[in-house]
């Protein structure tokens, strides 16, 4: 993962509310139980004329002259619902994106972007309206969107904040809990040990 | 009055008792009580967990499941439909054995949908933490348990440590009122309540479904109810514990043999726990509902006509804002998922079946059941052979043409009505306009050949 500060893009619209895992890469695009090679099926039924053959829709947004080379995404509201795919996170990533700016997101997408050094900024929709194909700066250390002379703050709890800006790994940083988190289990095992008993003889 | 005689709700009360420790960002370290992998996502995380070196902290609260992609035609093996899937099944395989986890392989008595075998048996408790990479875990809650769907990523990390890393959700109660009118299911008051609500309704609260309709609801119903949670953009569904949840949960083989009731009971909201949001349902204004778009939002009462939606939603599923539900022709029929497979759906779907036939212009028509064990136990009451005589396909359990993985796909260009949860554009293969509804709805509008009122057939 790479440590997230500020990036400086073109912002590439898909203002479209609702947009889900299965748009962002579909089932039949997840051919392996590995993490990549995903970048190419990203978005495939909308980016593609014809998915098998890979043409690609020059309507699309990301297929712009303009686009090319975008870190920067714009969604509408409930962006990301649907299956809890980490692919689509996975898919985004090794295609470049780094940020996400949407009305709203849905949760299971949200925390996934977090874990694989994507940052998901919630903005009023004027405001995520007005970014498209703007070229915008985005400072994690200072929580502001800039663009065109514009500010505007973006709110992010403390842990993600700095899970991103040190691309953090989440696992060996629980790790160092281990003491609690053994204290608790014994405790628990005499609290509730029918959590513990396993299968009936 | 003491921090801890502070009313608490269902959720809340869950929460404090898995609570590890607070972390130095805010977050809170949350126990884990059991996880539930999948072949489509848990390899994944089996094999990221391995390279990187670390074990599974406790195995046997890990169980894994092959669902999503085996092939769902009888008599299966390790092959699968969808191109290269085969590898996701013996990957899973070897894993969960390196691993030491229980795993339920393709043909295994105890096969079946996530969601479907974790409470058939009574791996899901009340009072429990559960989590699974699937958005449909929410399902889970219906047992009165705090489960949710994650990423691979933290399946990982709760299998590597124990623990998940979580800020506080917000908690929204919904309260149903009255009865659901006959003919209306749990499935009609999800679709209702997206419809009233959105897709985006629920933002990332826990919901605590509660109220005298929910209170009637048998557990399967209540499992149909929560799985739409996901659909709602809620972390997940949550229903308090009661003597039906005990019943249901008795003898299943992984549930203890002495049960907790006193403490499972002390779990439901205290009175005067106070949400971030409450929502107010009548039940029994609840009419059956079908999708007519590409959003679960996209519900209206199958008495009802397409409202003005999104642009991009009428091109796609072919239907004008105007245009009458009721009567819509249809190619193709599914019943299935972790939304509606159990033996009440199917019990319920085969009534309106008996004797019958599906139209002749469904050129597909499909039952799959939700798990291995619903199958024999329909197959037992011959419901197989209702389904089979009225044209449609009996099948081996898996979570099979609720989504297109490659493989398997209606007939190009089909309008389907399905039993599941998600409408979304390609969903069930490309090009295919997917309504849902209640499997009494996909039965009837399967014998009309068009979309029709279950409640017609059913006088």
């Amino acid at each position: 993962m790479t440590p997230f500060t500020n990036i400086s893009s073109i912002a590439v619209p898909l203002l479209r509310d609702n947009v889900d895992t299965d748009a962002i890469i579909p089932s039949r695009e997840m051919k392996s139980t590995g993490r990549t090679g995903l970048a190419e099926g990203l978005f495939a039924p909308w980016r593609y004329t014809d998915v098998a053959t890979r043409v690609p829709d020059p309507g699309f947004p990301l297929n712009r002259p303009e686009a090319h080379g975008a870190q920067l995404l714009l969604g509408g509201a409930n962006f990301g619902c649907g299956s809890s795919r980490e692919h689509a996170v996975w898919a985004l990533a090794e295609y470049g994106m780094r940020c996400i700016i949407a009305e709203s997101f849905a949760p299971i997408f949200r925390a996934n972007c977090i874990r694989n050094g994507i940052l998901p900024i919630t903005l009023d929709r004027a405001v995520v309206d007005g970014l498209a194909w703007q070229m915008v700066d985005v400072d994690l250390t200072t929580q502001t969107v800039n663009a065109d002379g514009q500010t505007a703050p973006f709110a992010i709890e403390e842990e993600p904040r700095q899970m991103l800006l040190e691309a953090l790994d989440a696992i060996s940083l629980t790790l160092k809990s281990l003491p609690e988190i053994d204290a608790w289990t014994a405790a628990d095992r005499s609290r509730r040990p029918w959590i513990y008993a396993g299968k009936a003889a | 009055m003491l921090m801890t005689d502070l009313p608490k709700t269902l959720f809340e009360k869950i929460w404090d008792t898995h609570h590890v420790a607070q972390t130095a960002g805010g977050a809170h370290l949350i126990a884990i009580d059991r996880v539930f992998l999948h072949e489509r996502t848990g390899a994944s995380a089996l094999k990221s967990l391995a390279a990187s070196g670390r074990a599974v902290r406790d195995p046997a609260r890990v169980f894994a499941v092959m669902d999503h992609i085996v092939d769902t035609r009888i008599g299966r093996g390790d092959d699968t439909l969808m191109p290269g899937g085969s590898a996701f099944i013996t990957e899973t395989r070897a894993a969960t054995q390196a691993a030491g986890i229980t795993l339920f392989d393709v043909n295994d008595p105890d096969q079946g949908i996530t969601h479907v075998i974790s409470p058939e048996l009574g791996i899901v408790l009340p009072g429990a933490t559960l989590v699974a990479p699937d958005s449909h875990t929410c399902t889970q809650g219906a047992l009165g348990a705090f489960a949710w769907g994650i990423g691979s990523s933290e399946a990982e990390h709760a299998m590597a440590t124990g623990v998940l890393r979580l800020d506080r959700p917000q908690t929204m109660r919904i309260t149903v009122t009255g009865r659901l009118a006959p003919g209306v299911t749990p499935k009609d008051l999800a679709l209702h309540l997206l419809a009233e609500h959105g897709a985006g309704g629920g933002a990332g609260h826990v919901v605590e479904f509660a109220g005298d309709a929910i209170a009637a609801l048998d557990i399967e119903g209540r499992m149909t109810l929560c799985n739409m949670a996901t659909e709602f953009s809620a972390m997940t569904a949550i229903i308090a514990p009661d003597e039906k949840t005990y019943a249901y949960l008795a003898g299943r083989r992984y549930a203890p043999a002495n049960f907790d009731t006193p403490y499972w009971a002390s779990l439901a909201t205290d009175d005067g726990a106070t949400f971030d949001r409450e929502i107010l349902i009548d039940g029994s204004s609840v009419a059956p509902m079908v999708s007519w778009g590409t959003s679960p939002e996209h519900s209206i009462a199958v008495t009802g006509s397409v409202p003005k939606g999104p642009e991009r939603a009428h091109s796609y599923i072919g239907l004008e804002p105007g245009n009458a539900v009721a009567g819509i022709p249809i190619d193709a029929a599914f019943i299935g998922s972790c939304t509606n497979a159990r033996l009440s759906d199917l019990r319920r779907a085969a009534d309106l079946l008996r004797g019958r036939r599906v139209a002749p212009s469904i050129r597909k028509a499909l039952v799959v059941p939700g798990s291995s064990a619903v199958k024999r136990a329909a197959e037992a009451e011959g419901l197989d052979r209702i389904f089979t005589e009225a044209g449609f396909e009996w099948r081996a359990s898996g979570c099979s043409l609720c989504f297109f993985a490659g493989g398997e796909s209606f007939p190009e260009g089909s309008r389907t009505i399905s039993s599941t949860n998600r409408n979304f554009e390609g969903r069930q293969g490309p090009g295919i306009r997917t309504h849902i509804a209640s499997p009494e709805t996909v039965a009837a509008s399967a014998i009309a050949g068009v979309i029709a009122d279950p409640r017609e057939l059913a006088r």
